[in-house]
């Protein structure tokens, strides 16, 4: 809402500067976005009147103007311009002036003529043809006086009537009565404690109703009046009305429009005028459209209109979109002798939910959402009568129709100063209270407060609690600090995710923040196959693109496209990890939120044994006991050789290898389920005894086939080594000289141990022998010769 | 006696400063200590004395041996500790050069901020409340008095699944869930992923992250929210902050707060980074409206509470004087590596 400083002070006058207007209005819940003087930076421009014009001696299409500008002597200037003729009145940009935007104006010869300044066009005061509809837009700004008496010499923003401030404010949604020059009046008043004049036209007297108007769908319009405006003489308005107009943002188009336009802001009433011949019946009727029944609007656009939209029809057809636009075929031209003005209140949810089907919110359509005070549609017709017969733009109708089924009762609601006090924290005394609502047109009687009109947003004792603290100042409401009643924590989860948080960056990740969102091109370039159950994932129906319309089902797509725009980025190493959530959807549910520990990284020194440490790293962090790793050759993304599947006992909970070459090459990554992992995760350890007797180590050097598994082997030696076998640790793989082709060597270093004596060389040397043998006998691995 | 004992003390002190190494050093001990030695032939003469003065003597030839003897095991030590010292020095290391460093990940800056953000609660009584980013319009907005035509519910700003399924556009979700499991006192917070359809931007993206937080209880005030935010902030941003609490409009909360930051680039008279409005918007607040707490079946007429939402990214781009929310979101090394534990390089 774009307000201007020159018609608020029609209504109250606050004591202050605009920034401080704008300060104290933002501190009671009125934020202004911003305060613009109109006039801004135009400096030492003058009104003049031409004295004479010469053509330049040396040039052709210049010419050379002297200006009475109240100096005595003329001043000399010279220009380009065609329309400039002795005896008008011109703006005049002296030497040193200064102009919109800051450009500055110095004396200076133009072809051997001394030219003292410049004059000006609207452009370059900043103007519009809709601000100056009689300037000629490609010459001189020959000033209209418009019946004022102009002075030679005089600033050109008081000649002009440029003088103003724009305040503009963001209006919250529950205050629609604000989106007016008299509603922001009233709450300037309020803010500043000041009397406030809201001078209101008398309202005509009644005509008998339903002549003019009929309203066939009292639930979608509470009120309408309208008033007949005939002899309209269609012209520009009035300077003093464009400028208002200007600084509220709208712009002049001709005096009808205008007042209408006028009439809007400064109620927040929007009004509408048909030309009231070619209304059919010469009447209007209020109603829902019917099926298959178009409007072309003013736009130019044909509406297609269905029954549950409210129009304004004649005997034959719509004539407007209520609340919304109106039709072409009435439109006001230069032509319209006779007009119908309508003011009208109709129910906000319906004009919002029309507006949104035919994709046209127009400023009526706005303010028709919010829900607007019914009282204010004859009041509205009233002024806009004033100022059309002011204008002498058309002869009002002495009587209005006034259509009003159903007036609403007066609402009051209980005001309890104790209990206000109680939710601010305050000891405001109940006559400061009362005061406060007074202001914003409340009337505080015993322990009700009856609400004004225009504050439908007023209706529990919570809401004047508001108003209350806003109009005392929030910035008064002493601090505090509630006194603790529970004690603080974290759940268990919250403590594994930290935990696991700072093992990963223990081991060297750092932590990434990827989006939710994927689409099927990830998973397409994670080469996963088109049926596998991780492709069923929720999709958005109003997505930003295709690549982001779905909820990821993994976020390995996430951790490879950081990974790829870090290497893009020639860094020489990343390692990232992130606890990321996955969506899975479930039928008549809210889909699984599944968290998932996602880790991995490319660089020197950085391969698949890292990475499976890592992972060994963070699975017994939680104590995972039962976690083994399962050689996995058949994964779509991962390489078939260098890819390995995580179980906890007999549940999958993650897959980690090096990526495929065409996925992402170098790249090694583990995705592990962390519900997979917590559920693996054995309780806290408790203290078991150090050993009391040495130990005696064996290191076995065996030769087995190339694909032999490290598992396998450690399975045989665990399960044959009896109750001494205390560890057993894998040291070495060995292929070359003095292995057999086909065939390596592994290396582990097992450890004995009793617990009540001393073994002997002959125990370890047994456990060693039944192991070999068993070795042997179940994969054919034998000691190394 | 006395002469030639002192005389060969003298040369003997020589030896034993000339001598640079231990064989030097030995070969003197020989020469005055040894069978055959220079001291060996005064203790042979003493035989040749009269008997009244041998005892003098033999005491004056003893204490000449006690003191050879003495000198000899200092220079010994002194040369042994400088062979010692010689042989560390040839294994030498240049200390200058970059050890070996265990290359730690960092926390995310936004997990850093959140961190800090949970620890002051958790301080206060506070605990962490989770609940689902893919939530029901009724827990996004219905329960926290959106009506029906409420702008937020628009498919322009909000992604929807169905026509109830939404991505959570606020955490204030998680105050109705909140409220529903558990009666007062609550003292909650639940930061989160959120969701709206913006454009990505220096400013928004579709994700970002809210910490909401929830107090309710008998006896809480708007004023007791004003405590709490400014005691938050002191924390986040040093005993400096400054909060300016501005009336506001939110369905959920009745009072309604916009609360803004003093600029710390200006103190408040207005420059570029606070789009020359001296303050910085942080967050929405307000006492919890009774409607929501009914909804929650929470008595109004007995508890009341207080409720916030601050966007974390907001936050951690002022804590950090990040210029653009893009950065946080791309994972960069040489962004991730500047927080947390100082800015070395990979």
């Amino acid at each position: 809402m774009k307000l201007s400083m020159n018609w608020l002070s029609r209504f109250v006058a606050p004591p202050c500067s605009a920034r401080e207007y704008a300060a104290a209005m933002t501190m009671s819940g009125s934020k202004v976005e911003s305060v613009q003087r109109m006039d801004e930076s135009i400096e030492n421009v003058l009104v003049g009147k031409v004295i004479s014009v010469e053509t330049h001696p040396n040039a052709d299409r210049l010419f050379i103007a002297r200006v009475d500008t109240g100096r005595g002597e003329p001043t000399q200037v010279v220009t380009a311009a065609v329309n400039v003729v002795p005896g008008a009145w011109v703006p005049v940009a002296m030497h040193g002036s200064v102009l919109p935007g800051g450009k500055t104006i110095k004396a200076g010869k133009l072809r051997g003529v001394l030219s003292d300044g410049m004059l000006c066009s609207i452009a370059e005061l900043d103007l519009t043809a809709h601000d100056e509809p009689t300037a000629d837009p490609d010459g001189i700004l020959l000033i209209d006086p418009e019946g004022r008496a102009m002075t030679p010499g005089e600033p050109i923003q008081d000649a002009l009537e440029l003088s103003d401030t724009r305040v503009e404010f963001e209006i919250t949604n529950n205050r629609p009565d604000c989106l007016s020059v008299r509603g922001l009046a009233r709450e300037s008043a309020a803010v500043f404690g000041l009397p406030l004049r809201l001078p209101c036209p008398p309202p005509a007297p009644e005509s008998a109703p339903g002549a003019l108007v009929t309203i066939e769908a009292p639930d979608l319009c509470e009120r309408y009046t309208a008033r007949l405006v005939r002899d309209v003489k269609v012209a520009p308005s009035p300077r003093w009305l464009r400028r208002l107009l200007r600084t509220a943002g709208q712009r002049p188009i001709s005096n009808i429009v205008d007042v209408t336009n006028f009439v809007m802001l400064e109620y927040g009433q929007p009004l509408h005028a048909f030309d009231y011949p070619l209304l059919s019946g010469g009447r209007v009727v209020v109603r829902r459209a019917k099926a298959g029944e178009a409007l072309r609007t003013l736009d130019g656009q044909t509406r297609l209109l269905t029954e549950d939209m409210l129009v304004i029809a004649d005997d034959t057809s719509p004539v407007a979109v209520a609340g919304v636009m109106g039709g072409e075929g009435s439109e006001i031209t230069e032509a319209t002798k006779t007009i119908l003005l309508e003011a009208a209140c109709f129910r906000g949810s319906s004009v919002r939910s029309t507006a949104l089907a035919l994709n046209m919110r127009t400023d009526a359509s706005s303010r028709f959402e919010k829900g607007l005070d019914a009282r204010m549609t004859s009041e509205a017709d009233a002024r806009a009568c004033e100022l059309i017969a002011l204008l002498g733009a058309g002869e009002p109708d002495a009587r209005e129709t006034d259509v009003w089924p159903v007036r609403r009762e007066k609402v009051s609601v209980a005001f309890d100063c104790a209990a206000i006090n109680a939710r601010l924290g305050t000891d405001i005394p109940d006559a400061d209270m009362a005061r406060c609502l007074t202001a914003i047109g409340c009337e505080v009687q015993g322990g009700e407060a009856a609400i004004p009109s225009h504050r439908s947003d007023l209706r529990i004792w919570e809401d004047l609690s508001e108003e209350v603290a806003r109009l005392y100042g929030y910035e008064n409401i002493p601090s505090a600090l509630p006194a603790p009643r529970v004690s603080g924590a974290i759940t268990p989860l919250q403590a594994s995710r930290a935990r696991a948080g700072a093992l990963l960056r223990a081991a060297g990740y750092s932590e990434m923040l990827t989006y939710s969102f994927a689409g099927h091109g990830d998973l397409d370039a994670l080469a996963m196959p088109p049926d596998h159950p991780l492709r069923r994932a929720l999709r958005i129906s109003n997505p930003m693109g295709e690549e982001t319309s779905l909820m990821r089902t993994t976020a390995l797509p996430s951790l490879l496209r950081s990974l790829r725009r870090n290497r893009d980025l020639r860094n020489e190493r990343a390692l990232l990890y992130e606890l990321a959530v996955t969506y899975h959807p479930r039928d008549d549910a809210l889909p699984a939120e599944r968290e998932t520990a996602v880790f991995g990284g490319y660089g020197k020194d950085y391969d698949f044994y890292c990475l499976k440490g890592h992972t060994e790293a963070l699975l017994s962090a939680f104590n995972a006991q039962d976690a083994r790793f399962e050689p996995q050759s058949a994964h779509y993304a991962f390489h078939p050789g260098r890819c390995a599947d995580v179980y906890a006992g007999e549940r999958h909970i993650g897959t980690l290898g090096q990526l495929r070459r065409e996925v992402a090459e170098g790249v090694c990554a583990c995705e592990l389920s962390f519900e997979g992992l917590l559920a693996a995760s054995r309780p806290e350890p408790r203290f078991r005894a150090t050993p009391r007797y040495p130990a005696l180590l064996r290191d076995l050097a065996l030769v087995a086939d190339d694909a032999a598994l490290c598992a396998d082997v450690e399975r045989v030696i665990a399960q044959n080594g009896g109750q001494i076998l205390e560890s057993c640790v894998f040291f070495d793989v060995y292929k070359g000289a003095g292995i057999p082709e086909g065939k390596k060597s592994l290396a582990f270093s097992l450890m004995f141990r009793a617990e009540n004596r001393t073994l002997t060389d002959a125990d370890a040397d047994a456990a060693v022998a039944a192991i070999l043998a068993a070795l042997d006998k179940e994969l054919g691995i034998v000691l190394r010769a | 006696m006395k002469e030639e004992l002192h005389a060969m003390r003298l040369s003997a002190k020589e030896r034993i400063d000339a001598a640079d190494s231990p064989r030097a050093l030995e070969d003197a001990r020989v020469t005055f200590l040894g069978k055959k030695g220079e001291l060996a032939v005064f203790t042979r003469r003493l035989g040749a004395l009269p008997e009244g003065e041998r005892p003098a003597a033999g005491a004056l030839i003893h204490a000449a041996r006690a003191a050879l003897e003495a000198a000899f095991a200092e220079k010994s030590a002194a040369l042994t500790a400088r062979a010692e010292q010689e042989k560390l020095l040839a294994e030498r290391l240049d200390v200058t050069l970059p050890g070996k460093n265990p290359r730690f990940g960092r926390r995310h800056p936004m997990s850093i901020v959140l961190d800090e953000v949970k620890e002051v609660f958790l301080g206060m009584g506070y605990s962490v409340a989770e609940g689902p980013e893919v939530e029901t319009t009724y827990y996004c907005f219905d329960a926290l008095n959106h009506d029906e035509h409420h702008p937020a519910r628009d498919e322009r700003d909000t992604f929807y699944f169905d026509c109830r399924t939404i991505l959570r556009t606020q955490t204030s979700s998680v105050q109705i869930r909140t409220m529903e499991r558990q009666k007062p006192p609550i003292r909650v917070i639940s930061p989160g992923k959120t969701y709206r359809k913006d454009e990505t931007d220096a400013t928004h993206s579709p994700l970002f992250h809210q910490i909401e937080g929830l107090v309710v209880d008998e006896g809480i005030t708007m004023g007791h929210l004003k405590g709490t935010l400014e005691e938050l902030m002191r924390r986040i941003f040093g005993p400096r902050a400054r909060l300016r609490f501005r009336p506001h409009h939110f369905p959920y909360t009745e009072p309604s707060a916009e609360v803004d930051l003093l600029c710390f680039a200006c103190g408040g008279k207005g420059c570029r980074m606070c789009g020359n409005e001296g303050y910085i918007e942080l967050l929405g607040a307000g006492m919890v409206h009774p409607r929501v707490l009914r909804v929650c079946g929470i008595d109004p007429q007995r508890y009341s509470g207080f409720a916030f939402g601050v966007g974390l990214e907001r936050l951690t781009m002022m804590r950090f004087e990040i210029p653009d929310m893009r950065l946080l979101f791309e994972n960069d090394m040489r962004f991730l590596l500047q927080f947390d534990m100082g800015g070395s390089r990979p």
